[in-house]
């Protein structure tokens, strides 16, 4: 695997952009810094898909040899003989899958942005972020070992907050920025306890030795592994990992600042907050995947903060009206998705030969799914500069005029609602049938999601483009906003024909599960499609009416389920009151009236005794007399 | 020849001190106060001396002591005299109540 060099390309030439950018784009080359930023993103594509190439076909005779390889490993920070953190490139499927996807998702957006962004006032600071943060995302993709991920990770947050925030003149977006970032750090408290956790059991940071550990550790039936609370330490580390995970990925009930985060401009949400980094949270686990399928407990809290986070998004969806907070939360219902694959190891019977079907399908969903949000994405960009509103009810009819949009924006519904053979189908089959050899009650919830997912998508797709006759002609679009559009539809449509699960597997032997599984799903997204297609074909009082049926649940979806007053309720109630205003009244009577209380009362000690400095030679000879004479009454008459 | 007892010279030697002492607390010309000092000294003088012959004639510790005394006492004049002098030429006086810089 001599790549080292391309690799080290992928990873630098973003960041080279950034500083590039960063440091000369507003003065000097300022109109070329989109041109600047595509090309060496389109070179660092070029170099992702030649290694990725390199590593999936190179050893395609002997899959066995598709191992891990650790390039590059220096030693970064050392403190002292056992403990160091490294900075290392670790190579093996899943991070060279991602490469993949995030370079080319970040091109595209790229691309994208040369015909939306331009004319905006910070065009080259634009390009600036979104360079650091395609930099942050492959480190973090490719980092040998936990700490250097943590390092990435809060990069990858830190660009995410500056472009949610991009428009800063507009106070609702700087509250979603500060938002993002404050639910996030929080998270990031469980990540970086969960690390200290792990690392501290296994006396290691690294990625490999981190599993070969601990999972000798738990097994080994010599010694009984430390216990807190009922769970082992090691469940412990790896639930505040996962936290972690859960607060970038906007699993549930981290989940609050998605949504707001639709701020920020559409190409940087089709980037950021749908295809790359909000999946770090699934990447994450999936990359300590061995230690999250050692025990039961983890599994399960895995499984059902997916399961939930999938659900509760979908129905929350339903119900949106501005169109990428119905992209947002369809976001974070896929993410559910890939989450809630990853918890089913664990419950498959033993008599099962291969329970990793829900590893692939949550990789190969997260694959997919990269495609055909960006797709979705972007569709509602060039939808909203058209209109010039994110709200459904101001669209309607637009398929006359954006011909392009209309055809892209319905293969990637028809993918996200898994309708055969389009990608998201293949994905989607193979989380249900994980779920469905683990769960059924799982599967129960993960096939209604599935319908619901058809449902809003589909809603969200005749509201913005029938619904109202069809009127104008089509409207010109650049040529640098299309390509981007036909590629990712080209990808949205046949990327479930990779075979996946050879490509993942070491040696693996797992069956293609398309079969009688695949019928209920295909069904019901035909099911909810046709319902959204009753309601939302044509302008009718019919969608009124069925809110009206369905009132409380409605409503309560309406408002997100009263999660954000919840939090609201919270933090300014109870933390502020209970926990703000004690700590606060103790700052200032008690720890500053200590402080306070010893200058006031040595002031006045030394104002009281300042008279005994007279300055005069006979006070202190007087002193002295009596003290010698008050000495030796002591040793002759008291003390003996 | 009548022997003087010892605790007269004692007396002699204590109201000495007192007076030294007096001397070293009322008077403000340190001139004087040097001389107190000096009372002081000769006082814990005659007490050696007069403990050497009452108690211990054999032996010469409490001469040789006095004797030790003496000189030092003489040293520490001069050089409390040369501090009087330098004080009287920084401040033009000799008064202890004058010199207080180094009050508060």
């Amino acid at each position: 695997m001599p790549n080292t060099a391309y690799i080290l390309l992928i990873l630098l030439l973003p960041l080279f952009g950034f500083v590039l950018l960063g440091l000369f784009g507003r003065r000097y080359i300022r109109g070329f810094s989109g041109v600047i930023g595509a090309a060496l993103l389109f070179v660092s594509t070029l170099c992702a898909l030649y290694v990725a190439y390199n590593y999936f076909s190179g050893n395609a005779g002997m899959p066995a040899l598709r191992r891990t390889y650790t390039l590059f490993g220096a030693t970064w920070l050392s403190f002292g003989r056992d403990l160091s953190i490294d900075m290392g490139i670790l190579i093996d499927p899943i991070s060279a899958m991602m490469i993949v996807v995030v370079t080319v998702i970040s091109l595209m957006v790229h691309v994208f942005s040369l015909g939306y962004m331009k004319g905006e006032e910070r065009y080259s600071t634009y390009y600036a972020f979104l360079g650091l943060f395609t930099f942050s995302m492959l480190g973090l993709v490719l980092s040998s070992n936990i700490f250097e991920t943590y390092i990435f990770w809060e990069l990858v947050g830190v660009s995410s907050f500056l472009l949610i925030g991009f428009y800063y003149d507009r106070p609702t977006a700087v509250a979603a920025a500060k938002k993002a970032f404050i639910v996030t750090r929080f998270a990031d408290l469980g990540f970086l306890i969960g690390i200290l956790i792990l690392s501290f059991q296994a006396q290691t940071l690294d990625f490999g030795w981190l599993i070969n550990n601990l999972s000798s550790f738990e097994h080994s039936p010599f010694n009984e592994p430390p216990v807190f609370l009922g769970l082992p330490l090691v469940d412990w580390g790896l639930i505040l990992v996962f936290i972690g995970g859960a607060g970038k990925s906007a699993l549930f009930p981290l989940h609050i600042w998605l949504p707001d985060a639709m701020e920020g401009p559409t190409p940087v949400s089709a980037l950021i907050h749908a295809a790359t980094m909000v999946v770090a949270g699934v990447y994450l686990v999936a990359r300590l995947y061995p230690l999250y399928t050692l025990t039961r407990d983890v599994q399960q809290v895995v499984l059902y903060v997916g399961a939930i986070s999938a659900l509760l998004a979908a129905i929350i969806a339903c119900t949106q009206t501005d169109i990428k907070r119905v992209l947002a939360y369809s976001t974070m219902s896929q993410i559910g998705y890939m989450m809630f694959a990853l918890g089913t190891y664990r419950l498959f019977p033993p008599s099962l030969v291969d329970p990793k079907i829900g590893f692939i399908g949550s990789m190969f969903h997260l694959f997919t799914h990269a495609f055909f949000k960006a797709l979705l994405f972007l569709c509602a960009g060039v939808i909203i500069h058209l209109v010039h509103s994110n709200e459904m009810k101001d669209m309607g009819g637009l398929r006359k005029r954006l011909p392009l949009a209309h055809i892209c924006f319905l293969i990637a519904c028809l993918a996200i609602s898994g309708i055969p053979p389009f990608s998201g189908f293949f994905s989607k089959e193979d989380i249900l049938s994980a779920a469905w050899r683990a769960d059924k009650f799982i599967y129960a919830i993960a096939l209604f999601t599935s319908g619901l997912t058809a449902f809003y998508m589909f809603r969200l797709y005749f509201s913005v483009f029938w619904n109202k006759p069809a009127t104008g002609h089509p409207h010109a679009q650049p040529l640098v906003e299309s390509i981007p559009l036909v590629i990712l539809a080209i990808g949205a449509a046949f990327a479930g024909l990779i075979p996946f699960s050879h490509l993942l597997i070491v040696g693996g032997h797992v069956h293609s599960t398309i079969g009688r599984n695949a019928v209920p799903p295909v069904l019901i997204a035909l099911l909810g499609i046709g319902i959204a297609a009753w309601l939302y074909y044509k302008q009718s009082d019919r969608p009124q009416k069925a809110a009206a049926a369905f009132r409380g649940l409605y409503t309560a979806a309406y408002h997100k389920f009263y999660i954000d007053e919840l939090y609201l309720f919270v933090t300014k109630k109870i933390i502020f009151n209970c926990i703000g205003r004690p700590a606060a009244w103790i700052d200032r009577n008690i720890v500053d009236g200590l402080m306070n209380g010893l200058a006031v009362a040595t002031a006045r000690i030394s104002a009281t005794i300042k008279g005994i400095q007279s300055g005069k030679v006979q006070d202190y000879a007087w002193f002295f007399f009596v003290g010698i004479a008050g000495l030796a009454i002591l040793f002759i008459y008291i003390v003996r | 020849m009548p022997v003087i007892p010892l605790h007269y010279i004692l007396f002699l030697s204590t109201a000495l001190f007192f007076i030294g002492m007096y001397g070293l607390f009322t008077r403000r010309n340190m001139i004087t106060m040097l001389m107190s000092v000096e009372l002081i000294l000769n006082s814990v003088n005659i007490n050696f001396v007069a403990f050497n012959k009452y108690l211990y004639p054999e032996n010469l510790e409490g001469l040789f002591f006095s004797l030790f005394i003496i000189a030092i006492a003489a040293a520490e004049a001069a050089v409390a005299i040369a501090i009087i002098i330098n004080l009287y030429r920084n401040i033009r006086s000799v008064d202890v109540e004058a010199a207080d810089d180094m009050k508060f």
